[in-house]
């Protein structure tokens, strides 16, 4: 294990290095173009031996990795945005064929207006493609998600893709000291990527075909449970992890001092750094308040949300998210989940972060404060501009 | 020794198909895996092939094969080939059968990115000059003056108005290292260029003429006869591009009658005298250039 000063995107490419994906293809985007100009550095110097595709589109980006998984190959690519978009059919078209191809997503706005820096309406708009979703905070979990995320997506009970996702710029570009592992200790963590759903030249097969009403829900539903699955891979793969690295992750979701909390702020990605900050400062004024963070969309954590929220008084959901036209997808989310497990504890969502913009710890600060009180349910951190 | 039909493999590798009677692009299939052999990785756009060949569990490939999005099919063909070769696989042919709009339309872009990159496969396109799987609309290689379902032949428009995109030449100008035209009215030179394309390393590229009985308005069993009909009339040309040379495989001796060609089809009947007066000059203009820039063996 060494400790090296890295960004969000050169740990990520640290951490996929370790992977030793054998087919890389990826399409420049800002601001994820830093971990495939790391990846291509790497395959120069020979650190990581795999092939480098340069395709001309995200389409043509996510189709190769596709294309190389259904040989049986180790796949890696990435994204952001638009290209997130661009790359849309080829997303359902993975999850459906069941490669477990691993894709890394720098969250970014997307257009109109355009705009080049984070929130989170590019991934939570492909929510319900098929693919395992999750979130890093920061960038050694980043690193430790590029490794987890190949045992996670090939485990045999799972068999689909993964995208990991990382805020734009703030956690992307921000630099932190970040213990790099050895490759002796990825082998040892990660197993060789074995399939019987490939094409194999000894054993001929037809893939990724036409299935008309009969079988059709036969294979959705099998592809349903293959994302549940994922919820215990990630636990398994998280104990292995903290066997051989010692570093501890929990699961789909992070509670931080929410046992006894009156209030608890439920989001997702690099503000939980800031919300737990909050939290500590809060606490010292004697504020029983809480965070949770949700370290994965796919597959939901209905039970962990449910468990963390049902003492509170009120939770409040932050997103850098908007579902036009009706709230937040991960409050709609986490609505679900409470009123599934009859957990009838007030609610509201704040959209905030749109398009790079800063979220204070002033504001965090005054979600918690305004929990305790009627509100609208949804609102916007913010807003500026002419939006007023 | 070239293959030829007495050499032709017997096993076949794409039968049991929903294919229509007289299919010309399934008979271009057929054909190329029986030359390619069993060792053959082939990946196929959403089109009529894999519509028909790939409906669970009805699967019709005896060797290994994938469909691909529509635009995809260069791309996917790419991480077929990089996915093996990854593993240490080196004695296989990534190939793609494509139809005239997953090429020269949707998956143009995949396609160029692939030549580019000059990955090693071979793309194939069966080329019956309409969306045929849709129902018969307009690609942009469908010929001046057909008729389609978004090109309709009425008082006002007489059907298609664009000539067909030049497949071959664009391909070419990438600097490919191989290229070739065919038919599958001349089925043994089709599959000579197969067996070629298959033996050069880097980017292959073949166009296959292959008719649509029921996109065109002909008999089933006139397809490979009107295929054989439009390199003999002029309309197409059986033709190779090859280190940075064009050359010419075939010179009819005299052109057989063009009006004759198109008024066999029911989508070019409503044409005018002039509408083929059109049609013949634009297939003189598209000669000379030939005799001025192929090699005429």
């Amino acid at each position: 294990m060494a400790k090296m000063f890295l960004s969000g995107n050169e740990a990520f490419a640290y951490g996929i290095r370790l992977a030793r994906p054998q087919v890389i293809s990826a399409y420049p985007i800002t601001p994820q173009t830093i971990v495939v100009e790391k990846l291509s550095e790497m395959v120069e110097d020979g650190s990581l031996k795999s092939e480098f595709i340069h395709v001309e589109s995200e389409h043509s980006a996510l189709s190769c990795a596709i294309g190389a998984s259904s040989v049986g190959a180790r796949a890696f690519t990435a994204t952001s945005s638009q290209g997130l978009l661009y790359m849309a059919e080829c997303l359902t078209y993975a999850s459906g064929g069941r490669f477990p191809i691993v894709m890394m997503n720098a969250n970014r706005s997307t257009a109109l207006p355009w705009n080049i820096y984070g929130d989170q309406r590019d991934s939570l708009s492909q929510i319900d493609c098929g693919w395992i979703q999750a979130y890093a905070e920061n960038a050694q979990e980043a690193l430790d998600l590029a490794l987890m995320s190949y045992y996670i997506a090939e485990h045999k009970a799972v068999s689909t893709p993964f995208m990991a996702n990382l805020d734009g710029f703030v956690l992307t570009h921000t630099y932190e000291v970040v213990d790099v592992p050895t490759a002796e200790q990825a082998d040892a963590f990660l197993p060789k990527f074995e399939t019987e759903n490939k094409l194999d030249l000894n054993n001929p097969r037809n893939l990724a075909f036409s299935a008309g009403p009969e079988h059709n829900t036969a294979f959705k539903y099998k592809e349903h449970i293959g994302l549940l699955n994922a919820k215990k891979a990630v636990d398994e793969a998280e104990e292995k992890f903290t066997e051989i690295f010692g570093r501890r992750y929990t699961g789909l979701t992070e509670s931080y001092r929410t046992e006894d909390a009156d209030y608890i702020l439920i989001t997702l990605g690099s503000i939980a750094g800031l919300v737990r900050e909050t939290v500590d400062r809060l606490r010292k004024q004697g504020k029983k308040v809480g965070l949770l963070r949700i370290r994965y969309m796919r597959p939901f954590p209905n039970e962990e949300i449910a468990e963390a929220v049902k003492n509170a008084k009120a939770a409040a959901v932050l997103e850098k998210d908007i579902s036009f036209g009706n709230e937040g997808t991960v409050y709609t989310n986490v609505n679900s989940a409470l009123h599934k497990s009859n957990v009838n504890v007030p609610t509201s969502n704040y959209i905030g972060g749109l398009g790079g913009k800063n979220i204070s710890a002033d504001d965090i600060e005054k979600i918690f404060d305004e929990l305790s009180e009627e509100r609208a349910k949804v609102q916007f951190i913010g807003i500026g501009g002419d939006g007023k | 020794m070239s293959v030829n039909a007495k050499t032709l493999n017997e096993d076949e590798f794409f039968y049991g198909h929903k294919a229509c009677a007289g299919c010309g692009g399934s008979l271009a299939v057929r054909i190329a895996l029986k030359v390619l052999g069993e060792r053959s990785v082939a990946v196929l756009p959403a089109g009529c092939m894999s519509a028909v060949g790939f409906n669970f569990p009805q699967l019709c490939f005896g060797n290994n094969a994938i469909i691909s999005t529509f635009a995809g099919t260069a791309s996917m063909l790419t991480g077929v080939e990089a996915g093996l070769r990854a593993q240490g696989i080196t004695d296989f042919h990534a190939v793609g059968f494509a139809g005239d709009g997953g090429t020269a339309d949707i998956g143009l872009q995949a396609l160029s990115g692939a030549i580019d990159r000059n990955d090693d496969i071979l793309y194939i396109c069966y080329d019956n000059e309409a969306y045929m799987n849709t129902g018969i609309q307009k690609s942009s290689l469908t010929p001046f003056g057909a008729k389609t379902t978004t090109t309709p032949a009425g008082k006002n428009i007489r059907g298609n108005l664009r000539p067909k995109k030049n497949m071959f030449e664009i391909v070419a100008a990438h600097g490919i290292p191989y290229a070739a035209t065919a038919s599958v009215g001349y089925l043994n030179d089709f599959m000579q260029k197969v067996e070629k394309a298959a033996k050069i390393k880097g980017t292959k590229y073949i166009h296959i003429i292959a008719p649509c009985p029921t996109g065109w308005g002909i008999a089933t069993d006139e397809t490979v006869e009107i295929a054989k009909e439009v390199v003999d009339c002029g309309l197409w040309y059986l033709a190779e591009f090859e280190n940075g040379e064009y050359k010419l495989n075939y010179q009819p001796k005299e052109f057989t009658d063009i009006e004759s060609y198109l008024k066999k089809q029911s989508r070019f009947r409503h044409l005018t005298d002039e509408d083929i007066e059109t049609i013949k000059r634009s297939r003189d203009a598209k000669w000379d250039a030939i005799h001025n820039n192929f090699k005429i063996n």
